[in-house]
């Protein structure tokens, strides 16, 4: 007989790479849900314009380098990183601004560093930087949430609007932006951040129709959506609580040390929690395994500076949201923090212990 | 965790049944009901046996049988004083047809000495010598009964058992290892629910060989009837404690369950007994009972037959040396049942492939896996890591197993080193959970050996190096002190020379007259056609060999010597104008063998390294030729010698 002689073990978990970035697509689908409910069609289209652009862009690029495609595809990476780069997006931003971003993420920050498992980014965060510097008007371009906006539109509108910059009767996207009392709608933090510079405290700030007490309305709904995700891969142990865990603790800390010298100008940590991307971040987005550190003491220093320089940017940089930036910052110092953390193996430093016992 | 728990606190978190726990692990389907639901069957003799000399971890034992001899059950076939040798006995009567190498129960399948026996079916024993008072026996010759039953540890590693319980260290607690944390396998587990009684008496003997405060059996709590009969069976021990343990692999393995067992950690560099404790497998107790209350040396053990390619997968007692092929067929093999043929010998976890059916039943092997097609799946192909840490969640020794991987892969051996590769008791959680479908422990295993060849090397190119170096030192040794005994012996000569001036004073005349004559010949070369030669030999009036020549002419000794030298010159210069003659009349490449300068000048060993361009233009005169260089360069080469050691 001709054995198969193969190294042990022989015995092995069902879930290989694929699955375990298909959970992750699937856990995102409250979040999105509650997206479209709070802010339009736009962003299921965008959803669908980043999948094919990752598929194509990750075919090309893997032809170009000459390794096998249908083996890479079928990891769906390039999918996950679409679509977490989609849902980052403003729902009626042009069709282009994802096509370029996606295609970034799956190039450049991915590919170009040599394929899944070595990239040093977060694709879809890099991306996600480089749009937001390259195309700031359309990258800040949010909606208000469906039950402020003048005109409610409808799917038809959604890809005019997508495709075209307005919609069938010929608003622009400015002009749909506009609530019902003729003012310019921005998100949550844009609006406070706005308002501090004019001198407006944060509670006169979040007085505004845009917030139901300092929760954003819509913005809150959406975040609690991602966190029923982001629990659902904690149980399904794709993901560890580290990550979440300490990015979460890290923002509140900071964001409570900033309210308590002067709850004036310093929003509380509450607010920070339900506006902006910190949720979707701490469970989707920070806990990218490839650019993550990798050790478990690690993981917690990770995202506990994640938390740190989001609710610092926010603060006092000029950018409304930072989750991106932060996220981009820690990824640079993984090396080092997986370098220090190393965690302690079975049998080591406990000899001079025992002896001393004995 | 890491500090050391002291043995009250053990016992009170043992009364509570509260434990401790090790990092990681996994909890594959355990698939243990495939086997465990019949009692262990009588495997039927197989007609041939093949007993591998070596079982165990350790050295050979000497072969005390030859082909042709007649062997009872029991008989053993080796002996060694070695203390770490263990010898084989032969598990049926028969006699014995061949004594040579055979595939071996080992995952390279390397060929190992073997006995073979053909079986004459009687199964008579040899007269087995009891040692029932085993409590009025001195510990030494327990455990010479215990080595000279041939029992090795019967869990996996095969470590033999004399020499772990020749312990002298003080000891809290013996730990008995009936947790059998790999899936599929239930050999221990049938023989706790059928032989309790027996395993006890087993623990009994070792308990008095080691005297412990303490005595802990742990068994995994998947597997409840085992641990009610072993509970019954120590009932009546105060000093014993039956403990279920959480399943979960590797529980079972000796660091784990000692970590569960008490929060102590074995050092890296240690053994179990440095936290003060030592743990045997129940079917090592098995075996010790045998051997001392019977007097049987270890001939069978209990073995898993499992596997969705078996129709009738259970346990049975199999002979040790017992081909895998004929357990197989015992248990129902439907080889249509599986893809490719793929047994494996142990668990699916740690177990390993078979190169060959035809390899036996060894002392460690608990468990013969045969999986149907699909039922164990397998790796298609790797992909990419992309460092999601499962694996380093899943590391019961806490390691990297990522890093590790890539470290091992890229070869960087001083990194694989420091992340402690070394402390990676191969488990294969890390495997088992990678989502990208890695070998790890593949990878693990060529770094490790490739770590153990290089230090190897490594030795041998430093002793090799030591013995250089102790050989130039002594060749410098030598060569002062004959340059030591040639000053004495000149300082003598010049001293002889003042008190008799006109012997020497002729010896100088002979050498004068010596230096003429060969000038003499030199310049009759010099009429020889190759200018250019000529030229530089007149040039270069060899002043070496004059000096050769002169200092030698001063010794006594020496006269013959430099004779010789000097003929020894001239029968090359000879030979040289001879060959350049020929050359020319052949006129073969007369141009290319332009001899250098000093051919005919310095040395005669030169004409040597002439020789071999002459191969080619004449082969009869090839010989000859070959002779007088080879002379010639003795006789340069005696000179050199000569020289250096006068001066």
């Amino acid at each position: 007989m001709t054995p198969n002689t193969k190294s042990s073990p022989h015995h092995h978990t069902q879930r290989d790479t694929g699955a375990v970035m298909r959970i992750v697509m699937f856990a995102c689908l409250p979040g999105i849900a509650l997206q479209a409910v709070y802010f339009g069609y736009g962003v299921i289209v965008q959803i669908v314009l980043a999948l094919i652009t990752a598929v194509i862009a990750e075919a090309l690029i893997l032809e170009l380098r000459k390794k096998p495609v249908e083996l890479a595809l079928k990891d769906c990476s390039a999918l996950l990183a679409g679509l977490l780069l989609a849902i980052c997006l403003p729902p009626l931003a042009p069709w282009w601004v994802v096509v370029i971003g996606t295609a970034f993420a799956v190039i450049v920050v991915k590919q170009l560093y040599g394929g899944l498992g070595y990239n040093l980014f977060n694709p879809a965060m890099a991306a996600y930087v480089m749009l937001l510097i390259s195309f700031p008007v359309q990258m800040t371009s949010w909606l208000p949430p469906d039950t402020l906006v003048e005109q409610s539109i409808g799917i038809k509108d959604t890809l005019f609007t997508i495709f075209t910059g307005f919609t069938s009767d010929g608003y622009s996207l400015d002009q749909l932006r506009v609530s019902v009392d003729g003012v310019t709608m921005a998100t949550p933090l844009d609006h406070v951040k706005t308002a501090l510079t004019q001198n407006f405290t944060v509670e006169e700030a979040v007085a505004s129709e845009l917030f139901n007490g300092s929760r954003g309305i819509g913005w809150s709904m959406v975040a609690i959506g991602y966190l029923v995700g982001g629990l659902v891969l904690l149980k399904l142990g794709i993901i560890n609580w580290h990550i979440p865990v300490s990015m979460i603790a890290g923002a509140v800390l900071c964001a409570t040390l900033l309210f308590m010298l002067d709850s004036s100008i310093y929003a509380g940590p509450w607010f920070h929690l339900v506006n902006g991307s910190l949720v979707v971040g701490a469970f989707f987005i920070a806990t990218d395994p490839v650019s993550a550190s990798t050790t478990n003491y690690g993981r917690l220093i990770f995202g506990l500076f994640i938390g740190i320089w989001t609710i610092l940017i926010r603060t006092f940089g000029n950018y409304p949201d930072a989750i991106a930036f932060s996220v981009i910052l820690m990824n640079m110092a993984v090396p080092l923090i997986d370098y220090y953390t190393r965690p302690r193996t079975y049998g080591h430093k406990v000899k001079a212990k025992a002896m001393s016992e004995d | 965790m890491s500090a050391f728990t002291d043995f009250d606190t053990i016992m009170e978190r043992l009364a509570s049944r509260k434990l401790w726990d090790f990092p990681g692990g996994v909890r594959p389907n355990g698939q243990k009901a495939l086997s465990n639901t019949h009692p262990i069957d009588q495997m039927p003799l197989p007609k041939t046996l093949f007993v591998p000399l070596k079982q165990h971890i350790g050295v050979d034992a000497d072969l005390i049988v030859k082909v042709g001899d007649h062997v009872k059950r029991g008989q053993p076939l080796t002996e060694s004083h070695n203390p770490f040798a263990v010898p084989v006995h032969a598990s049926s009567s028969g006699t014995i047809t061949e004594i040579a190498p055979k595939v071996s129960a080992h995952p390279s399948g390397i060929n190992e000495l073997t006995i073979v026996i053909e079986t004459d079916g009687r199964d008579h024993p040899v007269k087995y010598t009891p040692i029932a008072d085993y409590l009025n026996q001195e510990r030494a010759c327990l455990i010479e009964a215990i080595c000279k039953a041939g029992i090795s540890g019967m869990g996996g590693a095969g470590f033999p058992t004399h020499v772990k319980s020749n312990n002298v260290k003080p000891l809290e607690f013996l730990i008995i290892n009936g947790v059998e944390c790999e899936p599929y396998i239930s050999a221990d587990d049938r023989l706790m629910r059928e032989h309790a009684w027996q395993i006890r008496q087993g623990i009994d003997i070792l308990e008095h060989l080691l005297s412990p405060k303490q005595v802990i059996i742990a068994i995994e709590d998947n597997k409840p009837e085992a641990f009610k009969t072993m509970s019954l069976a120590c009932q009546h021990q105060t000093s014993y404690q039956v403990v279920s343990i959480p399943t979960k692999y590797p529980a079972g393995g000796e660091k784990q369950l000692i970590q569960v067992l008490t929060s102590r950690e074995v050092p890296s560099d240690g053994l179990p007994v440095d936290v003060g404790c030592l743990m045997y497998n129940v079917g090592t107790c098995f075996a010790v009972s045998d051997a001392i209350i019977e007097g049987k040396p270890l001939t069978e053990r209990v073995v898993t037959l499992t596997g969705k390619a078996l129709s009738q997968p259970k346990n049975v007692w199999a002979r040790i040396g017992t081909p895998v092929s004929d357990c197989l067929q015992a248990a129902g093999y439907e080889p249509e049942k599986q893809p490719y043929p793929n047994i494996i010998m142990g668990g699916p976890m740690m177990g390993f492939t078979l190169k060959s059916a035809q390899c036996p039943i060894v002392k460690t092997t608990n468990c013969l896996l045969a999986p149907a097609k699909r039922e164990l799946p397998t790796l298609e192909q790797e992909k990419p890591c992309i460092r999601c840490s499962a694996c380093a969640d899943a590391c019961p020794v806490s390691l990297l197993p990522q890093q590790l991987f890539w470290y091992s892969k890229s070869k960087e051996y001083e990194l694989v080193e420091d992340y402690n590769l070394f402390d990676c008791i191969e488990c294969g959680a890390c495997a088992y959970v990678c989502p990208s479908e890695i070998p790890l422990v593949h990878y693990y295993r060529v770094a490790k050996a490739d770590i153990r060849q290089q230090k190897i090397d490594k030795e041998k190119s430093e002793k090799a190096k030591v013995r250089f170096e102790s050989r130039k030192a002594r060749l410098l040794a030598e060569k002062k002190a004959r340059e030591e005994k040639h000053r004495l012996a000149a300082e003598a000569r010049k001293k002889a020379m003042k008190s008799d001036g006109s012997g020497a004073k002729d010896k100088i005349a002979a050498a004068l007259a010596r230096a003429k004559a060969k000038k003499a010949q030199q310049a009759m070369k010099a009429s020889s056609p190759d200018k250019k030669e000529d030229l530089s030999a007149n040039e270069n009036p060899i002043p070496s060999n004059n000096a050769v020549a002169s200092s030698v002419a001063e010794s006594k000794h020496g006269e013959n010597k430099s004779d010789k030298i000097a003929a020894a010159v001239a029968r090359a210069k000879a030979k040289k104008a001879r060959q350049q003659q020929e050359a020319k009349a052949n006129g073969v490449n007369a141009e290319d063998k332009k001899p250098q300068p000093q051919n005919g000048a310095s040395s005669a060993g030169d004409a040597g390294t002439e020789t071999p361009a002459m191969d080619t233009s004449n082969s009869d005169s090839d010989k000859k030729k070959k002779i007088a260089a080879a002379i010639a360069r003795a006789k340069a080469k005696k000179a050199a010698q000569q020289k250096n050691n006068d001066t």
